[in-house]
Formats: C-alpha cells, sequence, structure tokens
C-alpha cells in the first residue's frame, strides 16, 4: 500500500480497526477524541461494536466485560480519563485478560491544559491502579510509529494476559504525516481457554479478580511476576541513533526523542560524538542497552516533556558510573531543537552537573525561561 | 441416604446452580432471590448461553453459585461489564446481581446509562437498605431513621440525605423495557418475584431492552433482628417506603405470555 496523509489519532484508529478490533469503547477528552470520532463511524459500518460511555469509569468497564470474552478490545483517552481508568486497569491486569488502551497525553496534572505532555510516565510505566501488576507499555514518536504499534499492542496483550498501554503525547495525536496502513486483517475467533463467553459444549469458567486467599493472591502475583520476566526478556524494543562511536547519549521516549533526533543531527554535522537512544517500549524499560553504554560513554542527557521521570528509570540502569543530566519542558510545553542542541553543547564543553540530582540544577538553569512573573 | 423417587420428590437443587453452599447468613433472601434466577435459567433452557455478573457487596461470590459463565465486576461497575459482554456477543444473555450499595451508591452513574442506552441487559437489584458486606452501613436505601453503623442514631435525612426509589427512576428512561418491584418476604411475594424475574430474561430474550426486577430482600445479621422480624421489618416498613409494583413494563412486553 501507498503512503497516504493521516492524523495520528485517526491513524491509530484505522490501524487498530485492521488489526481486528472487535469493540471500542470511549469518552470524548482532548486530544483523543479524534479516536472516539472516527471509531463511532468506522466501527458501525463493519459491524462491530462501539459505544461511547458515560464516563471513561464506564469505558473501561466495557473494555474489561469485552475483553472477559476474549474479543480485541480497546478504549482510548487522555491524562484526566486515564486516571479515572486506573480501577478498571487493575481489575483487568488482576483478571489477566488482554486489553489495549491508548493515551494521548496532555499537561497536567489535574485539569492541566490541552497541549502535548509526557507527565502520565509514571502513571504508566510505574503505577497508576492499585495492586502488584505488570503492564506493558509502548511510546510512539510518530504517526507511522503508532500504526505499526497499534498491531503488536493487541498481539502482545494476548501474548501476555496483560494491558497493553499505547502513550503518546498529543503532538503525535494530532499531526498530520504521510504514513502507510497495513492490510486489513479479519476478525478471528482465538478460542481462549479462559474466555467466558457462554457455557456451550464446555465447562463453565469464572474470571474474577479476587483470591481472598492472601496466600492464592501471592501465587497469583508471583504467576504475573514470572510472565513479566518474560515480556522483559523478549519484548524491549528501541531506536537507535549514531551510538557506535558516540561520547555521550540522550535518551527521550515519543515526541521528546524526536525533538532530540534533530538536535543530534546537527551536533553531529558540528562534530560533536552524540547519540540518541529512543526507547520505544517504556516498559518493559530498555535498562540493558543503558547498563551496556554505561560502561562507555561519558555521560547521559535524558529529556523529556515532564519534571523529569524516565529519568529515574535511567539513573538506575546507569548505576551512578557516569552523569545522568536532565533536560525537559513541561505542562504542555514542546521543546524546540535548538534547546537540546544547548544543552549538547554544554556537555560537549565538559559542563556536566554534580550534585546528586541534576534536575535541580536543571530547574536553576531554566530561571531565566520559565517564571512565576 | 434415601433417594426418593421422582414422583415423591417436591424440592430438589435446580440445574441452574452449582453444588457449592452458599455463604450467606441465616435468614438473608439473597438465597431465595439466586435461587429463583437459577430456576428461570434452567426453564428457559438458558443456562449455556448466559453469562452472570457479579457485583461487589455480599453477593460477591454469586460466581460459585451460578452453574454458568460468570465474571466479577467492580464496585458498581457491573452494568459496564455486562454492556461490554453483551455489545460482543448480543446472542447470549447477560444479568447483573447488584445490592444496593453497589447499583444505587457508587453504581448510579454505570446503572442509569445502561438503562438510558437500552441495553439489552437483565438487573437483579437486591435491596435490604444497607452495605451488608462491609457490617451494615448505610445505603442510599436506608429508611430516614434506621440504624446503622454509619448512621447510629438513625438515619437523619437533614444531613444524610433521603432514599432514592431504584425502580421509579428507571422507568422514567426510555431504553428500559421492564422494570418493577418486588419483594421476598412471604412464598406468595416469592412466586411474585419469580415471575418478575422471568418476565426480565424474555424482555432480554426477546431483544425488548433494559430490564431490572428490584427485590426487597432482608439482613437479619445487620438490621440485628431475627430472621422472623426482618421478614415482617420487610412488610411493615421497607413496603410503604418502597411500593411493590409494575413501573415500567412497554407495550411489546406487555404482550409476553408465559
Amino acid at each position: 500500500m501507498s503512503k497516504e496523509l493521516w492524523k495520528g489519532n485517526e491513524a491509530i484508529a484505522e490501524a487498530a480497526v485492521r488489526a481486528g478490533l472487535q469493540a471500542y469503547f470511549g469518552y470524548p477528552i482532548t486530544p483523543q477524541t479524534e479516536i472516539l470520532e472516527y471509531l463511532s463511524r468506522r466501527m458501525p459500518e463493519l459491524g462491530r461494536a462501539f459505544v461511547q460511555a458515560e464516563s471513561e469509569l464506564g469505558a473501561i468497564n466495557m473494555v474489561y466485560g469485552a475483553a472477559c470474552t476474549g474479543s480485541r478490545v480497546m478504549s482510548s483517552s487522555s491524562s484526566p480519563g486515564v486516571s479515572l481508568m486506573m480501577e478498571g486497569l487493575s481489575y483487568i491486569a488482576g483478571t489477566e485478560v488482554p486489553a489495549v488502551l491508548v493515551n494521548v497525553m496532555r499537561g497536567g496534572p489535574g485539569l492541566g491544559n490541552i497541549a502535548p505532555a509526557q507527565s502520565d510516565y509514571n502513571q504508566a510505566v510505574h503505577g497508576g491502579g492499585h495492586g502488584d501488576y505488570p503492564r506493558i507499555v509502548l511510546a510512539p514518536a510518530s504517526v507511522q510509529e503508532a500504526i505499526d504499534l497499534m498491531g503488536l499492542s493487541f498481539d502482545l496483550a494476548e501474548k501476555y494476559r496483560m494491558i497493553c498501554m499505547v502513550i503518546l503525547d498529543g503532538s503525535v495525536g494530532q499531526m498530520m504525516e504521510p504514513a502507510e496502513m497495513p492490510e486489513m486483517k479479519p476478525i478471528v475467533d482465538r478460542k481462549f481457554e479462559w474466555a467466558t463467553n457462554g457455557a456451550i459444549d464446555r465447562e463453565r469458567r469464572i474470571l474474577s479478580s479476587i483470591y481472598i486467599n492472601p496466600p492464592a493472591e501471592e501465587v497469583a502475583n508471583f504467576r504475573l511476576g514470572k510472565r513479566w520476566q518474560e515480556v522483559q526478556a523478549n519484548e524491549v524494543r528501541y531506536k537507535e541513533y549514531f551510538l557506535d562511536d558516540a561520547e555521550f547519549v540522550i535518551v527521550g521516549f515519543g515526541t521528546a526523542g524526536r525533538v532530540a533526533l534533530s538536535a543530534v543531527r546537527t551536533a553531529r554535522s558540528e562534530g560533536i560524538k552524540v547519540g540518541l537512544l529512543r526507547p520505544i517500549t517504556v516498559s518493559p524499560y530498555p535498562y540493558e542497552v543503558i547498563d551496556q553504554l554505561a560502561g562507555r560513554v561519558s555521560g547521559f542527557l535524558v529529556t523529556e516533556m515532564n519534571m523529569g521521570q524516565m529519568y529515574d528509570d535511567v539513573r538506575l540502569a546507569v548505576r551512578g558510573r557516569v552523569p545522568v543530566e536532565f533536560y525537559g519542558r513541561t505542562g504542555g510545553v514542546v521543546p524546540f531543537p535548538d534547546e537540546i542542541l544547548g544543552e549538547i553543547h554544554r556537555i560537549a564543553a565538559g559542563h556536566w552537573s554534580r550534585e546528586a540530582d541534576p534536575r535541580v540544577s536543571w530547574q536553576t538553569r531554566m530561571a531565566d525561561v520559565i517564571s512565576e512573573k | 441416604m434415601t433417594t426418593l423417587a421422582p414422583n415423591n420428590l417436591v424440592y430438589d437443587r435446580p440445574e441452574g446452580f452449582t453444588e457449592t453452599p452458599t455463604h450467606y447468613c441465616p435468614g438473608c433472601t439473597h438465597g431465595v432471590a439466586h435461587r429463583l434466577i437459577a430456576e428461570v435459567l434452567e426453564e428457559m433452557n438458558l443456562i449455556p448461553r448466559t453469562i452472570g455478573v457479579a457485583p461487589v457487596g455480599c453477593a460477591v461470590f454469586a460466581y460459585n453459585y451460578f452453574d454458568t459463565d460468570f465474571v466479577e465486576a467492580p464496585h458498581g461497575r457491573a452494568p459496564a461489564m455486562a454492556t461490554g459482554i453483551k455489545r460482543v456477543l448480543p446472542d447470549r444473555i447477560v444479568f447483573t446481581y447488584q445490592g444496593d450499595g453497589d447499583l444505587a451508591s457508587i453504581g448510579m452513574g454505570e446503572i442509569v446509562h445502561a438503562a438510558a442506552r437500552g441495553e439489552n441487559l437483565t438487573v437483579i437489584f437486591i435491596n435490604n437498605a444497607n452495605f451488608g458486606m462491609t457490617g451494615g452501613q448505610m445505603a442510599p436505601t436506608t429508611l430516614p431513621g434506621m440504624k446503622t453503623t454509619s448512621s447510629p442514631n438513625g438515619r437523619d435525612v437533614e444531613t444524610q440525605g433521603y432514599p432514592i426509589r431504584m425502580a421509579e427512576m428507571l422507568a422514567t428512561l426510555d431504553g428500559v423495557g421492564y422494570c418493577v418491584r418486588r419483594s421476598l418476604h412471604d412464598p406468595k411475594n416469592i412466586r411474585l418475584a419469580k415471575k418478575a424475574i422471568r418476565m426480565a430474561f424474555e424482555t432480554q430474550a426477546r431483544g425488548l431492552g433494559f430490564s431490572m426486577v428490584e427485590l426487597l430482600s432482608t439482613c437479619p445479621t445487620n438490621w440485628g433482628m431475627t430472621p422472623v422480624s426482618s421478614l415482617k421489618f420487610v412488610e411493615e416498613h421497607m413496603m410503604p417506603a418502597y411500593p411493590l409494583g409494575d413501573y415500567k413494563v412497554g407495550a411489546a412486553v406487555a404482550t409476553i405470555k408465559i
């Protein structure tokens, strides 16, 4: 198929349809609403289920119900809406049913604004719902990558009976780019041996997240833990740029990684040996590649559109061997490549931050740009 | 053990039940409500096609007792989960079983909108005027003046508001095909309740919209009463506040003969 001009949100919706999406449940919230709007037309024309729910709570629990039948099902929302869905996500995780959730992130906390941000990283990767549960989180940086990851998200969710979140900032959702759609896949009855779809000619089944006996819950949590080890061993994905001879490395996901790439290219044309690592799976996180890089580069610069959330994961992999600098914009502000380039110049000149948490000196450096006045 | 000849057998476990004994307190009417549902599913030959949705509350383990596929919802979200199931499997029978804390308090949004959308679901709503599982706190359905562990001086309507009449409220919605209130306090009313449950499942089986049967029920343990005085309490205090009746019987539903 040839490339067409696709808006990120609509591309995600169509890519999900082509991956065999059987049901979508959602609620309007900017900047992801086009996913809901697109599917409100597309799903019924294919005879598939679409419901605009009464709330994100309703939507995620509809997803939960449909997921229990073994159907390919998803929802999408933006930051405040995803917060409301955390209850359902925890239950879906505890019940071990597959589901896909897209978060087109906006500025926060609270109502925040509708501009692009990456400040739900910790919620998606490290927390959110209650209880011990793993989840796969994919972070596309372009419309094409978002399309490609939608198909993968369903496959991973089903393979590991796990939530797969796709997190992108509002700019990827709202941007139009040339992109190629995959072929339409037929809907397949995957005949999962756990699905509660009516006990016709078989023993009845129960799906629940209850383990009233604490040792049984412990067994279940260990089962999830073991499955997560499989995911970590097999599903880490990232993209590397100019790493072979890099003296220091920028780490950024999604749009922040993409903006950093422009800066890295300019720096390279100036002869600065800087590379870029862009995690595609932020959960499981590419700790190993960062661990290896930490053995041979002089330091890292983490760039994010938040106050430094993925930063902690990079530091975990680096284990104090080399400095890890931070540069971010937050609250819905997207960094320009020149800002990252300025950081590259500072680091190339040997000005590494010396304090325990370089996010402190970053905030000090930003004082001229970001002021209460 | 003596085996009874079939012609002498007057009472047996319905096919819709598993052999698991229920965990309900002595004198509680959950068991009666469960049995009526199981009998109706058996009579309508719906057991293999049925998927139940259990609530959070005393009936949280309902899935252990019905011999059908079952899922267990987050507190109050059973109608949303049921919507998800029914929308991808429209030829299955999907029902939720919810108490008053679950349905009328935390799950108010989900139940109202499932009804408003006219989801082809059946809801069995147990109204026993308190949160049973957590030890008898005030529910939206608690009667004015009624003592609970969170209204120790009796529900004061000035500060704690008034009871919600769910059957009357949902009956105002166009998506609802069948919405009635019955009681489980005596054999006659139990028979009428069963007929209503049958009508609710018939409504769903014919695709005639949302159906709900509200059942006035007892909670002897948390009410601090004997089973017998609990049944009297339903008749003397619950029924005046929650009148039994058919609040909505859609035109097409009214033609169903059972």
